[in-house]
């Protein structure tokens, strides 16, 4: 993974299935009694977010800890940031205390890139600004490819707002390269300005398109929205694009339905069909915790072939 | 020490607005007393193998000071300007405080007056650049001031901006405009477009500079008045001042360096070092600039040297101030980007750097032929001098230096003001 994992647009389609792959094993590693391995003992993670996602940091927090890491966490809002540190400084005092991988949240686009250029300790992006969110897109993929068995082929359309959704620019680049169709479909206020970095379809209209998709993934639509004249109203955004049961209708025998989370309930999906059984919503959140064990095993452990012996429960279930 | 009477620039090939011929020039007392063959004089610079030329004129360099010291001063500022050729710099408002009455006017031009170059300052057009009621211009040109703007941010208010216009023309000083619709612009860090897509950065369309380029030219027909484009950095920009200038209008129009070298796909590594307002566009701007100049649209090479510290570069992308150093490199990337590039004449780019911008900004003793008795402010270029342009050896009190590791055509050997070698060699003399 060479040293970061910063963009899905750094990984090719192997490394994209080994991390997948890597993924089965901890899926496995996750449901022992005792879910836990000694394969990064010794290691030191630090979750360093600045911008509040209590699941996400949960999710690689409890990743780190299966894997045995020693984890700290830097809290912006009890931080030295607080007193004028500079983002610089910060990364440079942490690892100085022996940091070997930086797990980064943060609002603006490109922090992550920004500590990897300053450290030489492995940096995973856990969401910067609108740009990327690879971890959250690996273990989308994954819940894909474990519900359907590939991902090749499949037609998915991701609905809402893709032009603030670090989900979305991840997500769609993961499933290219994986061999799915992505159509996003959104009003064009809510469309990046150019969609020329992605080989995707287009749409404005749900109900014309809904009824081709098997993966049919809708984003957060935030209330902000309005007030930057992107949308009239969320009534109207929900009437145009929401997932409700008459949409549901309109959907193919197999299609599931995905959901970043946290939902907005009546606004981008309706109650009736995050509860129902086409909603893969729970198996992404689970999923979550073994991506993030693959890719920091990846990261930071002895490396792929070691794997078995690595993560053998005899040592820890006793 | 008593400094020389006589200083003899020998061997070089004089070029300005009335031609080229070889020669050498003999100054005294700050003036040129002399053009002609094999003249000696108390001191000799070699100007073999170079261009003499009358000094650069920057129209648009950010000193920061008052108020922001630790980025530039006037001194670190005007050292850079003498480094790069300039013989005189025109200082842009948005300082702190704003370059908006008689008495910061009056601060600045007394901070320029032991630099290198000639320091005039600009002054804003609105109190406090808030665009809200028109600064005291009458008063601010009472001490010689030529130029007003509100420079880092345009004058929004259609009305205003006519009415600033009228009464700029009464003074007969220039309006100068950074042409940005900040409805548009607002929060924005980058060109919009592909890249601003793909990076997940707030873009800023082309139409935000145009929208206030097209109101301008619509409100210089209205009014008659002389209006000045700074930094133009789209192909539409580009296009309307040619379509104004064709309709006989008073428009003029600069360009800077980082606008004719740099796309914005080298925000791709999310380095606040090519952040800079314009943004940097894309290869088709990037082409129109470069013919804009050539053909005279664009009448200036402007630096917009912006000095930024280096904690505040290192801020997230979004966060960063924009703008980038320029005064040392302009010649360089212009010989490099322009001249190589196919574009221009080494002559057209010492036009645009020299006497076209001190016409604009009414700098009456600079840009003035290489020609007995004419104010000795000159530049000897070494065309051929090839370098590299790295990150540590500039005179800013900055680093933001976004064209570090690049290869570079034409360095300036001597820099002359009033008289005065400022720079010898290319090396400082303070």
């Amino acid at each position: 993974m060479n040293g970061n994992l910063l963009t899905i647009s750094q990984l090719s389609r192997g490394e994209i299935e080994e991390v997948l792959d890597v993924t089965d094993t901890m899926v496995e590693v996750s449901s022992r009694r005792i879910p836990k391995v000694p394969a990064l003992r010794g290691r030191t993670v630090v979750s360093m977010f600045y911008e509040d996602s209590t699941r996400t940091r949960l999710s690689f927090e409890s990743a780190a800890k299966r894997l045995s890491a020693d984890v700290m966490s830097f809290s912006v809002a009890s931080s030295s940031t607080r007193k004028g540190e500079s983002l610089r400084d910060t990364v440079a005092t942490l690892e100085a205390m022996g940091v070997d991988a930086f797990v980064v949240r943060h609002r603006s686009s490109g922090v992550p890139a920004m500590v990897a250029r300053w450290s030489t300790a492995a940096v995973v992006n856990a969401g910067d600004g609108w740009h990327a969110h690879p971890t959250q897109a690996l273990l989308d993929a994954y819940t894909i490819r474990s519900h359907f068995g590939s991902a090749e082929g499949l037609r998915v359309g991701i609905i809402g707002d893709i032009l603030h959704s670090r989900v979305a620019r991840s997500l769609m680049v993961v499933l290219e390269r994986l061999g799915a169709e992505v159509t996003l479909v959104a009003p064009p206020t809510l469309l990046p300005p150019s969609t020329d970095a992605w080989r995707v379809g287009v749409s404005h209209d749900l109900d014309s398109v809904i009824g081709g998709f098997d993966v049919v993934y809708a984003l957060r639509m935030q209330r902000e929205r309005m007030t930057e004249a992107h949308l009239p109203s969320l009534r109207e955004y929900t009437e145009c694009y929401g997932l409700t049961p008459r949409r549901a209708a309109e959907l193919s025998e197999r299609a599931v339905i995905m959901h970043p989370g946290p939902m907005n309930r009546g606004v981008e999906i309706s109650e009736a069909l995050a509860d129902s059984p086409r909603s893969l919503v729970t198996d992404q959140v689970a999923n979550g915790v073994a991506v993030r064990m693959a890719v920091l095993y990846l990261l930071l452990g002895p490396g792929r072939e070691a794997l078995g012996e690595e993560l053998s429960g005899a040592r820890e279930s006793t | 020490m008593n400094p020389p009477r006589t200083i003899a620039l020998r061997g070089g090939r004089i070029v300005d607005a009335t031609g080229e011929r070889s020669g050498d020039v003999l100054l005294e007392d700050g003036e040129i007393v002399q053009v002609g063959p094999d003249l000696s004089g108390d001191e000799t610079l070699d100007a073999s193998g170079a261009i003499v030329a009358p000094g650069f004129v920057d129209l648009h360099a950010h000193l920061r000071q008052p108020g922001k010291e630790e980025a530039e001063t006037i001194e670190s500022g005007s050292r850079a300007a003498a480094l790069g050729g300039y013989t005189a710099v025109l200082a842009m408002p948005n300082t702190t405080p704003p370059i908006d009455t008689a008495a910061v006017v009056r601060e600045v031009l007394e901070l320029g007056r032991g630099s290198l170059v000639d320091v005039h300052t600009s002054g804003a057009i609105t109190v406090g650049r808030a665009g809200e009621q028109l600064a005291p211009m009458a008063e601010m040109a009472s001490l010689g001031v030529r130029v007003f703007t509100d420079d880092g941010t345009g004058v929004q208010d259609d009305r205003l901006m006519r009415r600033a216009l009228e009464y700029a023309s009464g003074l007969g000083v220039t309006l100068a405009q950074h042409c940005e619709v900040t409805s548009l612009s607002e929060g924005t860090c980058m060109h919009e477009g592909y890249w601003s897509s793909k990076l997940g950065l707030p873009g800023q369309p082309a139409e935000a500079e145009e929208l206030m380029v097209m109101r301008d030219i619509a409100l210089a027909r209205m009014t008659g008045a002389r209006i000045h484009f700074q930094h133009l950095s789209t192909a539409g920009s580009v296009a309307m001042v040619q379509g104004a200038r064709s309709a006989g209008l008073q428009v003029t129009s600069e360009a800077a360096p980082h606008h004719f070298t740099l796309t914005d796909e080298c925000c791709a590594d999310y380095d606040p070092t090519f952040k800079v307002h314009p943004p940097l566009r894309t290869t088709e701007d990037v082409a129109a600039i470069c013919s804009g100049l050539a053909e005279g649209w664009i009448d200036a090479i402007a630096t917009d040297h912006a000095p930024h510290t280096p904690e505040s570069k290192e801020l997230p992308f979004d966060q960063a101030p924009p703008g980038m150093l320029g005064l040392e490199y302009a010649l360089a990337l212009a010989f490099t980007e322009l001249v190589d590039g196919g574009h221009m004449s080494e002559t057209e780019v010492i036009a645009a750097m020299s006497w076209k911008p001190a016409a604009i900004g009414g700098f009456e003793s600079h840009g003035r032929p290489v020609s007995e008795g004419e104010p000795a402010n000159l530049v000897v270029v070494d065309p051929s001098q090839r370098w590299r342009i790295d990150a540590g050896g500039g005179a800013s009190r900055s680093r933001n230096v976004p064209y570090v590791g690049r290869e570079v055509r034409g360095k300036v050997r001597h820099t002359i003001v009033g008289g005065r070698p400022v720079v010898i060699n290319g090396e400082a003399q303070q």
